[in-house]
């Protein structure tokens, strides 16, 4: 009979006897995880990308001052995408006798194919959705426009040769650009009346635009064959070039995903290492005994590995199944929230899954069942001797290989792969260093306690390194669940508060310095608020380190456009709350000496700055040189007045300047920002609040479904509870029977046990309250950029959540051992 | 002296030591001795005497710090542990104090199990006539723990019989049965030694039963000291 064969047999024996069912579960409930979140991951990506595409109101945007290749659209309909046209364009518009420039957006039918546009019946009326666009002959003004025409809906406009109706105030399109600079006040008309205007002709300054849209596959496809026919002066913008502030967010929302599920990843990598560990240790008498009768080292081994496979693809196949029924109840939980055109997940996450278990297998199982093959012979003589422990670099070098490909695999990310293996080995080596002194320090204890106590202290002691590796993995799974209880929830509400109800959902823009007195006591008395202004000198760079912007090289293509476009500068003399230095220094708030400029890092990074780089500005006709001082990260989606670069304050105190403020008005308070948008015409009032509301529907989506994958995490953390229970069940089963064989009531054993699984579930609760501290504030600076204050309580819940989790645990665990009549353990040893 | 082609164990020299806290621990010191195919021997000696580090040696199961053994005139130092698995597989059986069944197994299973790994034919068969012989044929499908001792030790002599090995170490075969059942499953070593021509290798401190083996040797903390 071969080793294949014979494993076969001996696994299905061992599935008989309820051998292998910790082992199963531990990888099954892995893959269950990893292909849920993986599911889900999709579906809620897709939700996420959709949510980001409305920016664009297309997948894809091309856009150009040239008009573009009209052979594309029928490209796209071939390709079974949607499309739409639209045309940009400043000019004035005639209501009367009143007159006011405007942003003029004309577009095609079918515009927008992402988002929806929003509309009101009058300029007080509550907004509503409405699917079709403004038939020829109407237009649609927004509320600025319309405020500083004078007019309502209903009046007659005039543009270039042709007269509109006003039918709706445009209160919201999804294109319409977040920031808050260039923002003249607009109105949406049909782009079939754009001949009868007589205003785009040869040279008009114009913007023209094609929109598509369309399922993923075929989006992105159609971008591979069209990126290289693109025109020079062709600009191409997918979903990735989603506005700053909703990027911000969608990229912590993916963070949350990934470290979810990385941490239900390496809670099972630790179940799946303890269950092998106890497999291979209930196959040592019989490892032992094969050898004695003559099975060689390469039989034992190959019949062990057979059983290992098998095992994985019973069970990964079982937790594909779970993960996908899993990922199907959460999609009925989740479907309010997510668009019921979304497609149906792609099988594509059972790729992953089943590798997970390959992984696992490999890394953590791996070196416990190699280990068998090594099982002396002459055990079945002397019980008390094993094989040689499994060699560091083979133990240790396997799981961090393990734990590499897996990060690697599901985030594709080196900074978190740093702070989760950086976090995980200082954690383990911590805990398993309390675990150890724990030990010493109980051992010189127990003569002082009573007889429960002293069994149980004593069992500790003895176990020695066995106690300090239950002590590690008592507390990395209690200090997940703090994370995911505690710590997730302090996040989570700290993401929200960034965009609590108080966010500013409008900015003021170009209120000139004699006018900021009036303004401000304006805004006071009709209860708008009292914001704080900031000041704005339009300038354009023209050198970096004395090289002409037009004429360097830069990392990204964003850069050169960052660098050479013209810029919005400001000065401060303190930081801002919603900015945080990461290089350089700040001025001193009396510093007057030449100009510093601190530039937003990742700008400065895709113009590849340097700090102590100078660069030039021409502001109102005048040179200005400045030195990068400092790089700062910026909370865009603070929706607070954010520049690139900030001044120290002398450098600009003297050019001509206007001021912006952001403010948060109210529903109730239309009617104040009318009269005074009428008392100022000339500032800019610009509307974000229907970006601030898809930031906040990006936010509350992917707490949801953090929330929903963090259920597994929890599960993940459980399950290694018991394991870690159950790798000393035999050993307890047969001391238990000794005991009560000598005479111990149930209840003293039991009370024994129950101390040694508190005192363990103290030193790992302790503990583990620390590490959930430190993993909630690395993860909360690091990869989310978010303020955190450790809760106090984490450290009471952590340690009674030690004791009642893992004491109780321990022994509901470990009461079969104690139930088991005594003759009948030790017969069978 | 007998023919060595009549000899089916043979040790020269044999030490065992092992390092302890307070430095080199000698075991068995510079053991020798023969058996003939067929014969009995029994291993006698107080507790740490070294019995069944001496059973070890012979089995293979262990390494000897200095001398040899040969099993079948095959000298045991000069395989690898896969080598001398092979060995065993072929030519020795296993009778142990605490029976060594595998629990998941049943009665049938465990005696099919060196049958299976030696590629022998017809496993089934010939371990359901094995445990016919031993009197078990109404337990065949019984897991051992639905077995008493003495029918578990019968379990255990028919799974070292099945292959029909040239030499059957039993290590204090009787040591966990009553004297009743003891005799009995005594009985029936022998008599399957009779009949198979094996040769007997007993560790005991049982005297009736060292007296009824053909060979005695006695162990005195690790040096043979008396060859009956």
């Amino acid at each position: 009979m071969n080793a294949v064969a014979f494993g076969l047999r001996a696994l299905w024996r061992d599935a008989r006897a309820g051998e292998l069912a910790a082992l199963g579960a531990a990888l099954a409930i892995a893959v269950a995880t990893v292909t849920a979140i993986g599911f889900l991951t999709d579906r809620i990506g897709q939700a996420v990308a959709l949510q980001a595409a409305e920016v664009l109101a297309a997948d894809i945007r091309l856009s150009s001052p040239d008009a573009l290749d009209t052979a594309r659209l029928d490209a796209a309909t071939e390709a079974g995408l949607k499309s739409a046209t639209t045309l940009s364009f400043p000019s004035v518009v005639f209501a009367g006798d009143e007159s006011v420039l405007a942003s003029v957006h004309a577009v095609s039918t079918g515009y927008p194919l992402r988002g929806e546009i929003r509309v009101a019946t009058s300029l007080l009326a509550e907004p509503a959705v409405v699917q079709t666009i403004p038939v020829p002959g109407e237009v649609w003004l927004d509320t600025a426009l319309l405020a500083r025409l004078g007019a309502d809906v209903g009046a007659t406009i005039e543009l270039g040769a042709a007269t509109f109706t006003v039918t709706n105030v445009l209160i919201y399109r999804p294109d319409q650009s977040p920031g808050f600079t260039g923002l003249a006040p607009s109105l949406i008309m049909n782009l079939a009346d754009i001949p009868g205007t007589g205003l785009v002709g040869t040279g008009s300054r114009v913007r023209h635009g094609q929109l598509y849209a369309g399922t993923r596959d075929a989006v992105r496809q159609f971008a591979k064959q069209i990126k290289p026919t693109l025109e020079k002066s062709t600009r191409f913008e997918d979903r990735g070039d989603a506005g700053q502030q909703l990027n911000s967010a969608i990229s912590r929302a993916s963070r949350f995903l990934a470290l979810a599920s990385l941490v239900s990843l390496l809670l099972a990598a630790v179940a799946v290492a303890m269950s092998a560990r106890r497999y291979a240790e209930r196959h040592l008498d019989t490892a032992a005994l094969m050898k004695s009768i003559g099975a060689t080292q390469r039989f034992v081994i190959v019949s062990a590995l057979t059983q290992l496979l098998v095992i994985g693809m019973i069970a990964s196949s079982l937790g594909a199944l779970l993960g996908y029924g899993a990922e199907r109840i959460l999609s009925v939980i989740l479907a309010g929230l997510l668009r019921g055109d979304l497609p149906s997940p792609s099988m594509a996450p059972l790729i992953p899954g089943f590798g997970t278990a390959i992984i696992l297998l490999t890394g953590f199982a791996l070196p416990a069942v190699l280990r068998l093959g090594h099982t002396p012979p002459l055990r079945v003589l002397r019980r008390d001797l094993a094989p040689p422990p499994p060699g560091m670099i083979l133990t240790y070098g396997a799981a961090l290989i393990a734990i590499g490909a897996l990060v690697y695999w599901s985030v594709r990310d080196l900074k978190l792969l740093a702070v989760i293996l950086g976090g995980t080995t200082l954690t383990g080596g911590l805990l398993y260093l309390v675990g150890r002194l724990l030990i010493v320090w109980l051992a010189r204890r127990r003569g002082r306690v009573g007889v429960a106590w002293r069994y149980g202290l004593a069992n500790i002691a003895r176990r020695g390194s066995h106690s300090a590796i239950q002590v590690v993995a008592f507390g990395l799974s209690i200090m997940v669940l703090l994370v995911l209880t505690l710590v997730r929830n302090d996040l989570l509400l700290g993401w929200r508060a960034t965009l609590d109800d108080n966010a500013p959902n409008h900015f003021l823009i170009n209120i000139q310095s004699d006018e900021l007195a009036g303004v401000a006591q304006v805004l006071s008395t009709s209860g708008l608020g009292d914001p704080d202004f900031v000041p704005l000198v339009r300038a354009r760079m023209t050198h970096i380190n004395d090289v002409a912007v037009d004429e360097r090289s830069y990392p990204t293509p964003r850069g050169r456009r960052l660098a050479s476009r013209g810029a919005n500068l400001t000065y401060a003399d303190r930081l801002s709350a919603t900015n945080n230095l990461v290089a350089g220094f700040w001025w001193t708030t009396d510093y007057t000496g030449p100009a510093l400029v601190s530039v937003e890092i990742e700008a400065a990074e895709e113009m590849g700055l340097e700090l102590g780089d100078r660069l030039k500005f021409i502001l109102a006709g005048e040179e200005l040189d400045a030195k990068v001082s400092s790089f700062r990260t910026v909370k865009w989606d603070s929706f607070e007045p954010n520049f690139f670069m900030v001044f120290s304050p002398a450098a600009l105190a003297e050019y001509p300047r206007t001021f912006i403020t952001s403010l948060k008005i109210p529903d109730g308070k239309r009617a104040e920002l009318l009269r005074f948008v009428r008392e100022y015409p000339s500032v800019s009032v610009i509307d974000i609040e229907a970006v601030l509301e898809q930031v906040r529907r990006v936010i509350d989506k992917a707490a949801l479904a953090v929330q929903s994958v963090f259920a597994f995490t929890f599960l993940a953390g459980l399950i290694v509870l018991i394991a870690a229970v159950q790798t000393t069940l035999d050993e307890r089963r047969y001391e238990s029977a000794l005991l009560r064989a000598f005479g111990a009531r149930r209840r003293t054993v039991l009370a024994g046990i129950a101390a040694e699984f508190a005192a363990l579930g103290l030193a790992a609760g302790v503990f583990a309250a620390l590490g959930a501290s430190v993993v909630g504030g690395l993860a909360a600076k690091q990869l989310f950029d978010l303020n955190y204050t450790p809760d106090p309580w984490l450290w009471l819940t952590g340690t009674v959540a030690g004791v009642l989790v893992v004491g109780v645990s321990g022994v509901v665990a470990a009461r079969s051992a104690v139930n088991t009549p005594p003759v009948r353990t030790l017969r069978h040893v | 002296m007998s023919d060595l082609s009549t000899i089916t164990l043979r040790a020269d020299h044999l030490t065992k030591q092992v390092a302890s806290p307070e430095g080199s621990l000698t075991i068995l010191d510079d053991v020798s001795f023969k058996v003939e195919r067929g014969r009995s021997v029994a291993i006698c000696g107080p507790s740490g005497a070294g019995k069944s580090t001496l059973l070890a040696l012979l089995a293979g199961l262990d390494d000897a710090s200095s001398g040899r053994v040969w099993l079948d005139d095959i000298e045991l130092g000069a395989l690898d542990e896969d080598g001398r698995a092979a060995l065993r597989a072929h030519r020795v059986g296993f009778v142990f104090q605490s029976f060594h069944l595998v629990p998941s197994l049943t009665a049938l299973e465990n005696v099919m199990l060196p049958l299976e790994l030696d590629g022998a034919r017809g496993p089934r068969e010939r371990a359901r006539e094995v445990l016919t012989s031993v009197g078990l044929a109404e337990r065949l499908g019984h897991y051992p723990n639905q077995l008493s001792g003495g029918e578990k030790q019968r379990v255990a002599i028919a799974r070292a019989f099945a292959s029909g090995p040239a030499v059957l170490f039993a290590d204090e075969p009787t040591g966990n049965l009553d004297s009743v059942t003891g005799k009995k499953i005594i009985d029936l070593l022998f008599a399957l030694n009779q009949e198979q021509q094996a040769t007997l290798v007993l560790v005991t401190h049982d005297e009736k039963l060292a007296a009824r083996c053909d060979l005695r040797l006695d162990l005195l903390a690790g040096r043979l000291v008396d060859t009956q």
